[in-house]
């Protein structure tokens, strides 16, 4: 075996690279379990990508057989009930892990320097997986399907000018069709997995040069043995493998508990109306995207003043836009001189507190009819642009607070 | 461990409120598709009237006889009215512009109702008809008005008449029915036919339904068993870790 | 120095244990999820429904001719053979590969001179032994037919050359190495028949 690898090694840094990422990269040794979401978030995109081929075997991307295709996966394809579950149950759960690895950023401060990069390609990394989900919730071609995309590509509408011109041009028709569709799978199941897969890629090489944060926020290559190994890093193999192990088993549990009992989730997973066909003559009564992007809907929904120049359409087109563009300005707008929140001030403990409340508010909300009165007092509408306020002040905001907050000293070693 | 069983609780969150909502004047239906017989009694039900013009067209004949425990020669004799082969789909022999001529619309295909409508959808719907001289076929819905569809099943539910409170707004929640011409069946007995044919169409709409609940639970416990050996191991490495 | 640790044999046992038998659960898991998937590429629903028996009238087949019907995607090939023919087929049994229908090619019921239940009716799928290729009819015989001057009637393979007789069998030295395949079918009254089902009564 040993001779083997050395003819190995010879031709390619087999060996080396093991070393370097795997069994003698140094891991701090008091990560939590909010560093359970990253590998977690790899382990579903696997498993996406995965089943996803084996949906491709039997799914057609065609306007006239896509929604019948995909109960034929249901109903005579052996087992593939389960392997359409797993996908579609999958998709929402890498949106909750990457959810959750994302507030582990805002917690502890991964995203501030050096680690900068890590948190932008990470965030183009959240983007495209949104785009990943968007091209992939309109292929069973169910009613709420076609019309969430219908209302999505819309939006491009609103770009002065060319707007038109270019809902058109993305589309492929006048109306989501089968041109739509077909481009759509093609981005799906080609272009956008390729994109995620060289990203997800990029993230990791650039967290392995500056190395991991901790819930500490403290840097753990200052202090170092006679050998180079950080004091307070364990290797991540076989330290983290056989804990990340505990993670996935967990993950998967909840993940197969939801598709052997519950994989619509009460309609939170897969919707009703997207069990009956596109209909272009009927549009579901409240046209609702899935819940990992209803906070960026309600943001969209919340602006409905017609006084803005250039009317509400536009306006809400770019809060929803620039709603995502913040999140990659963060490291910049966070002047705080400690990283975690361990350390950190009432201030950014309460703005943050605020900040995920109005998150999950939002996202709520934007499954909702917005004139309706769901969470009392106040219009849906009117919590969603409430929560609009808040969700730009805690980024705008942010340079102020985070500055006068009060700190305390961070430790000069990690603490448990 | 302790982290563990919260991050499973938050994982199942979003289960504690309902996405759907869902209007919530539909009479609730008792489904179980592990009742055999009353899915028989559903399907035969289904075949006999249902499908003389909706099609089940994502469902086979033989599937649903395997499902069910029917022999292929009952399959045959009694429930295969449109087609001779049981590998075929449940398609009605009606021809679909034929249809559109008689009730104005091609009645939907029911594989997926079940799903796309709920259940107490469907166990309201197909209680809510009443006579009404004003519509082309002289029948109406309190759930659905002015609905294309006849009431298919009136001579087990006998000919009723239906008054609205408050103004006359045909609505289910406000509705009063009179008996005019009494059925062969009694109310209860009404219900409980009504009750087969919605847990036979909860079937149709997902006939996997009938095996995932039990594979479920040996997958769990296989899982569970996995938990155990990886938080053990994680345990035995940790130990070097102070 | 915290790997030291593990130098004592007792727990670096159970270590050993506790990771041999996770791995062990760890991939038999992986592989049952992995059963579904390779399952679903096995023939579905539909697949099968396609592939019932076929059920033929052959009251119209005239003598010496051959009709085609469609089986599992596949063609059959139905011919009502005359007197001539079969008596032409026991006169050219030292040309043939395997006259006597050793190779399995055919149910038991149709391992016979004249590799069918009636002797006048073959049912050939019209599938090449060789490389899968369709052959085409060649009933006249002698040169007319294109194949050889003493050709008493057959199938030709223009793929690569492959003969067959009036039975369906090889001819030597040609690619194809065994008989034309005979379908499981059975006869449901003396005019039908269905191609696909096995027929119950004695070779």
């Amino acid at each position: 075996m040993s001779k083997f690898m050395t003819w190995v090694d010879e031709r390619f840094p087999a060996t080396k690279v093991w070393e370097e990422h795997v069994s003698k990269y140094y891991a701090p040794k008091n990560l939590n379990f909010w560093y359970f979401f990253g590998s977690l978030a790899m382990v579903v995109m696997v498993l996406q990508i995965l089943t996803g081929i084996f949906l491709t075997m039997h799914y057609k991307p065609d306007s006239s057989l896509a929604f019948a295709s995909v109960e034929y996966i249901m109903r005579d394809v052996p087992g593939g009930w389960f392997i359409r579950y797993l996908h579609s149950v999958g998709a929402s759960m890498l949106f909750i892990v990457v959810y959750l690895h994302m507030f582990r950023g805002l917690l502890y401060g991964s995203h501030r320097s050096p680690r900068e990069l890590i948190w932008l390609l990470g965030m183009l990394l959240y983007v495209t997986l949104m785009a990943e989900a968007f091209f992939g919730y309109l292929l069973p071609w169910g009613n709420m399907s076609y019309w969430g995309a219908q209302v999505i590509i819309s939006l491009f509408g609103a770009v002065p000018g060319i707007g038109p011109g270019l809902s058109e041009w993305i589309r492929g028709d006048f109306v989501v069709s089968d041109a739509t569709l077909n481009r759509f799978f093609a981005f799906h199941v080609i272009l956008v997995p390729l994109l995620l897969s060289l990203l997800v890629y990029l993230h990791i090489v650039a967290l392995h040069k500056v190395g991991g944060n901790n819930p500490d926020g403290i840097d753990i290559k200052k202090d170092k043995d006679a050998s180079g190994k950080p004091l307070d890093g364990i290797a991540f193999h076989p330290y983290y493998t056989v804990k990340d192990n505990l993670g996935v088993a967990v993950m998967m549990t909840a993940l197969l508990a939801v598709v052997f009992f519950v994989p619509e989730l009460g309609g939170w997973f897969l919707e009703k109306d997207n069990f009956a066909p596109a209909d272009i003559l009927q549009t579901p009564p409240d046209i609702v995207p899935l819940w990992y992007l209803t906070p960026y809907y309600s943001i969209l929904r919340a602006v409905t003043f017609e006084w803005l120049p250039g009317g509400a359409k536009l306006w809400g087109v770019l809060a929803m836009g620039s709603a995502i563009v913040l999140l990659f300005f963060l490291p910049w707008l966070d002047r705080s001189p400690v990283r975690s929140i361990r350390y950190r001030g009432w201030m950014y403990k309460t703005a943050l507190t605020l900040f995920v409340i109005t998150f999950v508010m939002l996202g709520y909300l934007g499954t909702r009819n917005p004139s309706h009165v769901d969470l009392g007092l106040l219009t849906n509408v009117t919590w969603s642009q409430i929560g609009l306020v808040v969700y730009f002040a805690f980024f705008l905001l942010m340079p102020i607070y985070t500055r006068m907050d009060r700190t305390k000293p961070e430790p000069d070693r990690v603490t448990g | 461990m302790k982290k563990c069983i919260v991050s499973v609780l938050m994982l199942l969150m979003p289960l504690a409120v309902s996405a759907s909502g869902g209007a919530g004047n539909l009479d609730k239906v008792y489904i179980d598709v592990s009742d055999q017989a009353s899915l028989q009694r559903g399907a035969r039900t289904f075949v006999n009237y249902c499908l003389s013009c909706h099609n089940a067209s994502f469902m086979r004949y033989e599937r649903m006889a395997t499902d069910l425990g029917i022999s292929e020669a009952l399959l045959r004799e009694e429930m295969m009215f449109a087609s001779d082969k049981p590998g075929d789909l449940m398609v009605t022999a009606m021809p679909a512009a034929g249809a559109k001529t008689w009730f104005g619309v091609v009645p939907p295909d029911l594989s997926l109702t079940a799903r796309s409508r709920g259940a107490d959808w469907i166990y309201t719907y197909l209680r809510s008809f009443y006579a009404d001289e004003s519509t082309t076929t002289g029948w109406n819905n309190a759930l659905f008005s002015n609905v294309a569809m006849p009431h298919v099943l009136y001579q087990w539910q006998g000919t009723r008449a239906a008054t609205f409170e408050g103004g006359g707004v045909a609505d289910v929640s406000s509705v009063r029915y009179q008996s005019v011409v009494p059925g062969t069946m009694t109310g209860r007995e009404y219900d409980a036919a009504i009750r087969d044919l919605t847990n036979f169409m909860v079937y149709l709409a997902e006939p996997a339904k009938l095996v995932r609940y039990e594979i479920g639970f040996w997958v769990m416990l296989f899982m569970g068993v996995f938990i155990v050996l990886a938080y053990l191991l994680k345990k035995e490495y940790w130990r070097d870790v102070h | 120095m915290a790997e030291d640790k593990a130098e004592d044999s007792q727990p670096n046992r159970r270590r050993q244990f506790l990771t041999a038998l996770t791995s062990a659960v760890g991939v038999a898991g992986a592989g049952g999820m992995m059963v579904p998937l390779v399952a679903s590429m096995a023939p579905s629903a539909r697949s099968r429904a396609g592939g019932a028996p076929v059920e033929v009238d052959i009251s119209e087949l005239r003598e010496g001719r051959m009709m085609v019907v469609e089986w599992r995607g596949k063609p059959v090939w139905i011919v009502r053979r005359s007197e001539q023919m079969l008596t032409d087929l026991t006169e050219i049994r030292d040309q043939l590969s395997d006259p006597d229908s050793t190779v399995e090619q055919q149910p038991a019921y149709a391992a016979n001179d004249h590799r069918s239940i009636r002797p006048e009716i073959l049912v050939l799928l019209g599938v090449c032994t060789h490389l899968g290729c369709a052959p085409t009819k060649k009933f006249e015989r002698g040169a007319a037919s294109g194949v050889s001057a003493d050709w008493r009637g057959g199938f030709f393979c223009p793929c690569h050359g492959s003969r067959f007789d009036l039975a369906g069998r090889v001819f030597k030295n040609v690619p194809a190495p065994t008989n034309l395949e005979v379908p499981p079918h059975s006869f449901v009254t003396a005019t039908r028949i269905l191609i696909g089902l096995d027929s119950q009564e004695p070779a």
